[in-house]
């Protein structure tokens, strides 16, 4: 399927693969968000994943151990911003920023000795004939199984926050913390949990660069991934299947400027590099526009720090 | 500056401070020699090839010389702040070792005109700074022989870096090698705007790849693109810098290694004869400032016989990789019939060749 000189089915089984890594992060940071706390540490958790995970998975041999290593990197990185804001009442802006740079420069001092080796290959799913099915096989079943995963992972956040009680617990605590503490929430424990799953999943989308997408390691390589993830949360107004939508446009839009160069078109490259921050600032004004008298899209006590006495 | 390069100059000064030493009084003090790399060390390709060349010195010379480099300084205002603290701890000679930190080495060295700087690919001379560049375009004459009898896609793809005419001349010496021996080979060309991000060079392998491209050089100094290519499983891949050969014998089927060693280690003996002059040096096969990596047992016998007999007429230069008739891709003329490209069109070349379909970047 040929559009234009760019192979369709090609360009959209890349996009899967170029995407996973802020497909993983956002969806990550929509649950912390969701809790009420705005974590901007994302980029820092996902670069301490992508050299955990990658130093796990060399010194092992196994991608697996090397995925779950990332997951916890980024879990403990979370934890220790969920210590500072959550117990020590720092402010969470300030301190995600600096999660950031701490996760940079840890996350270097650390892969110092891991750049140029390579890791293990991490498998494809052998679907066997339904690979070969035309379009549809290329497309669904060609990918490695983390691509299925923060599919999958999609789909239960989406189920968790909707049709379940802890979603709804979670949920109540990031509209209004003072209420759920008043119903017996406990709301510090409720972020910490919320906040270490969103550094887990950041954690895997960094372990997903370094191992899968590049794979290799080098110092500052998510380059940027964990701001789009940011900003895709805020473009999916905090819905999962938006920010799997979001993901997919912006995260592969560096995969997708590449190819239409391969196609042979001469591209405006800052111009698309700069597109998930603009359209995320449209977004959020016709966001603010739509809400100004009703509920608003964000949860509402985002960014808000809580403490049982006030 | 972006956040990214902050952090590198933060953690490059820190290296700095932490390699500096104090200033010795002896008479006999060692040459101090400085370096700046755009990339790690641990890069494997083009940084790394530099590093040799400075451990080469080491070697050389011993105790005489003591050498310090920084690492990752990115091209721009910081590569100036790099150089100026080289010159202020007492380095005496200062490699500048891409093509980005020139405007930075005019700059610094107007303020140290007691230092000598060599800037690495660039054009800008004066009385301290010397240019070194090598021939990088003959051997992407050889790699384009060999890409053009090797391709069933009759597609090359190029992950070009910025479009400078080191680039150009890059392009357009492996598309006139191919077409030379495969009239129907196309050039795909994909611009990263980086020399060194292994997740943006990836993604442009995968993106030439899925493309159809089943031979692919790069002008980027990552092995990235040569993991993907490896996970592709037919697509040969060229060591671009260094040799790369961790990937051989496939994809990586042969490589383009630049060997700055043993003018290193000539400068910095000159450095110490006081015969240190600004000069203009372009290094080719001949002088063994381009070397080609050995070609895997991947290339049919008869390709890898006409890529030597190539590589050995270039250096005796019975054969220049841009000889006339050649048009640009406009249709202009630019070489008549016979005529030898002279190294000064080479470095003023930013177009592509006539048959090249890609639009080059604005």
């Amino acid at each position: 399927m040929i559009v234009g000189g760019i192979d369709i089915v090609s360009l959209t089984a890349t996009l899967m693969g170029a995407s996973t890594p802020v497909l993983l992060a956002a969806t990550g940071e929509l649950v912390a968000e969701k809790s009420g706390v705005l974590n901007l540490g994302v980029e820092g958790m996902m670069i301490m994943g992508a050299v955990a995970g990658f130093a796990a998975a060399v010194a092992t041999g196994n991608p697996v151990l090397g995925f779950a290593m990332g997951a916890v990197a980024g879990a403990l990185m979370a934890t220790l911003f969920a210590f500072l804001t959550q117990k020590l009442l720092s402010n969470q802006v300030a301190t995600g920023l600096a999660l950031t740079l701490f996760g940079l420069g840890l996350s270097a001092l650390i892969g110092k000795g891991y750049e140029g080796v390579r890791p293990p290959p991490t498998a494809k799913i052998d679907f066997g004939p339904l690979s070969d099915i035309p379009v549809l096989g290329r497309i669904l079943f060609s990918h490695d199984w983390m691509v299925y995963l923060s599919l999958i992972l999609v789909a239960v956040v989406w189920y968790v926050l909707r049709s379940t009680r802890a979603g709804l617990i979670l949920r109540a605590v990031g509209e209004s913390h003072d209420a759920a503490h008043a119903l017996g929430y406990r709301v510090v424990a409720v972020r910490f949990a919320a906040l270490a799953f969103g550094g887990a999943l950041a954690g895997l989308g960094g372990a997903y660069l370094s191992l899968v997408r590049v794979p290799q390691w080098t110092e500052g390589m998510t380059a940027g991934a964990g701001w789009i993830a940011l900003a895709i949360v805020v473009f999916a107004s905090w819905r999962p299947w938006r920010v799997l939508l979001g993901a997919y446009l912006f995260g592969g839009i560096t995969a997708l400027q590449l190819q239409l160069q391969a196609a042979g078109y001469a591209i405006p490259v800052h111009i698309l590099s700069m597109a998930p921050y603009v359209i995320t600032i449209v977004v959020l004004v016709i966001l603010s526009a739509i809400h100004r008298h009703g509920v608003q899209a964000a949860p509402a006590s985002l960014g808000k720090s809580f403490h049982a006495s006030s | 500056m972006n956040r990214r390069s902050f952090l590198k100059t933060t953690a490059a000064t820190a290296i700095v401070a932490g390699a500096g030493s104090l200033p010795a009084f002896a008479a006999d003090e060692p040459l101090k020699i400085g370096f700046i790399y755009v990339g790690p060390v641990g890069d494997m390709g083009w940084s790394y090839q530099h590093d040799q060349g400075r451990q080469a010195i080491e070697a050389a010379y011993g105790d005489k010389v003591q050498t310090s480099f920084i690492e990752n300084v990115p091209e721009g205002p910081d590569a100036e702040r790099a150089l100026t603290q080289l010159a202020l701890e007492g380095n005496k000679l200062i490699f500048a070792t891409s093509f980005g930190f020139m405007d930075a080495v005019m700059n610094v060295a107007k303020k140290f005109p007691d230092v000598k700087f060599e800037h690495a690919t660039g054009y800008k001379l004066s009385d301290n700074v010397a240019i070194y560049d090598a021939k990088f375009f003959q051997g992407r004459a050889i790699q384009g022989t060999i890409g053009g009898r090797m391709t069933k896609t009759n597609k090359i793809g190029y992950i070009a870096s910025f479009p400078i005419p080191e680039v150009y001349q890059g392009i357009n010496a492996a598309y006139l090698a191919a077409k030379k021996v495969n009239p129907d080979v196309e050039m795909k060309v994909v611009w990263a705007y980086t020399w060194f991000d292994p997740a943006k060079e990836a993604d442009a392998a995968a993106a030439l790849i899925a493309d159809g491209v089943d031979v692919l050089l790069q002008h980027t100094d990552s092995t990235a693109p040569q993991a993907k290519a490896q996970e592709a499983g037919n697509v040969i891949t060229f060591g671009q810098a260094s040799d790369m050969s961790s990937f051989a014998p496939m994809p990586r089927v042969s490589s383009t290694i630049d060997n700055w060693a043993p003018y290193y280690v000539k400068r910095a003996g000159a450095m110490m004869d006081g015969a240190w002059a600004s000069q203009a040096t372009w290094g080719g096969i001949d002088t063994g400032m381009v070397e080609i990596g050995e070609i895997s047992d991947a290339v049919p016998a008869e390709v890898k016989a006409e890529a030597l007999q190539l590589k050995e007429d270039i250096a005796s230069g019975k054969v220049h990789p841009f000889t006339g008739p050649l048009k640009k891709q406009d249709g202009s003329a630019f070489l008549a019939d016979g005529e030898m490209a002279t190294d000064e069109l080479l470095h003023s070349m930013t177009f592509y060749v006539e048959g090249i379909t890609a639009e080059p970047p604005k």
